[in-house]
């Protein structure tokens, strides 16, 4: 029993430590000019789910779950946002070379064709961001069409 | 048994405080900056000085050499060793100079490039299939850099019409061993161009 409450101690103190570490936050509340929408015609019905399914982790601006208060919970988004954005952030859309717009725009078919993305640890919370069987197929031909109009 | 729940309660009480502790803290953070996608950009700068076409050829022929290899373990359907070789192949194409090439020339491989580190760093962590679908991407990336660089050795561009709606690849060898199926479909596809 006591070296139950002397783990329960040192748990709880850690936990409290570990609160006093901010993460810094991606929440730049503006779309620059670069954004994927603004350089793109993109129907509005895809747009708006694009922005509900993806733009959390793939542009400069999330909106955060109330569980991003608490630690370690903060680290494990942050992490995730920093790698969402290196591999894409629609926010730079334009400034990416056409050879690079064409390889994202294959990895995007590709990842929600097999329902990689949005990520299932993603949308076990956001159950808005899941794309319907209708609205994928719209989004996938969508990205095809913006891949062959590079070429 | 008491005092484990009265630590329990201590626990929970703490916990509370400390989220709405920080629930005001988390307010006034502004925003990050952009994150930039051109980290390997200053090595590059940073070699600028030691132009010279020598060295500029001796490094297109270490990105095929290193290239050859990773084709060599997807053929041989190893995923380790590729996931090595991908991360190898990531110095190389980083050490690239690009510097005494035309401007526009210039700018073409800096895309090249930008793509190419991008898919072998995907190699450098995935999975088989992946670093398949990868490689095909980074074919078409080596191929167009080879366009520009030209290369001392002697290229084979194979062509398999069966793996995602046709796809092509380098060897130097003329004889066809297939790295998008490895054992599994080794002879499928044809040389449909020699360079050099």
């Amino acid at each position: 029993m006591r070296v139950f409450k002397i783990i329960a101690w040192i748990a709880l103190i850690l936990f409290i430590i570990i609160q006093f570490f901010p993460t810094e936050k991606n929440e730049s509340y503006t779309t620059p000019d670069n954004d994927f929408m603004v350089v793109n015609n993109v129907p509005s019905k895809i747009e708006n789910q694009l922005k509900v399914s993806c733009y959390d982790c793939h542009s400069n601006s999330t909106s955060y779950p109330w569980y991003n208060k608490i630690q370690p919970a903060a680290w494990y988004l942050e992490d995730h946002v920093k790698e969402g954005k290196a591999e894409l952030n629609f926010n730079e859309w334009s400034t990416y070379s056409d050879r690079r717009k064409d390889s994202k725009l294959r990895s995007i078919i590709k990842q929600i064709e097999s329902g990689e993305m949005p990520m299932d640890s993603y949308t076990l919370i956001h159950r808005d961001a899941i794309l319907s069987e209708n609205i994928k197929n719209s989004v996938i031909s969508y990205m095809r069409i913006l891949k062959d109009s590079l070429k | 048994m008491k005092t484990v729940k009265r630590s329990l309660g201590a626990m929970a009480l703490a916990a509370i405080t400390l989220i709405t502790v920080s629930c005001n803290e988390g307010k006034k953070n502004e925003a990050t900056a952009p994150m930039s996608n051109e980290m390997h950009q200053d090595t590059m700068d940073a070699d600028k000085d030691m132009a010279m076409n020598d060295s500029q050829d001796a490094k297109a022929e270490a990105i095929l050499k290193d290239y050859f290899n990773l084709k060599d373990a997807l053929v041989g359907d190893d995923n380790a060793k590729a996931k090595g070789l991908g991360n190898t192949l990531v110095q190389s194409l980083k050490s690239f100079d690009m510097s005494s090439y035309a401007d526009g020339k210039k700018s073409e491989l800096k895309d090249i490039m930008e793509d190419a580190i991008e898919h072998a760093e995907h190699i450098g962590e995935s999975d088989i299939k992946h670093q398949r679908e990868h490689f095909k991407i980074l074919s078409k990336d080596v191929t167009d850099m080879v366009a520009i660089t030209g290369t001392q050795m002697k290229l084979y561009e194979q062509y398999c019409p069966m793996y995602d709606g046709g796809t092509a690849w380098l060897s130097t060898e003329k004889q066809v061993l297939n790295p998008y199926y490895g054992s599994s479909m080794l002879k499928c596809g044809k040389v449909q161009r020699e360079i050099n």
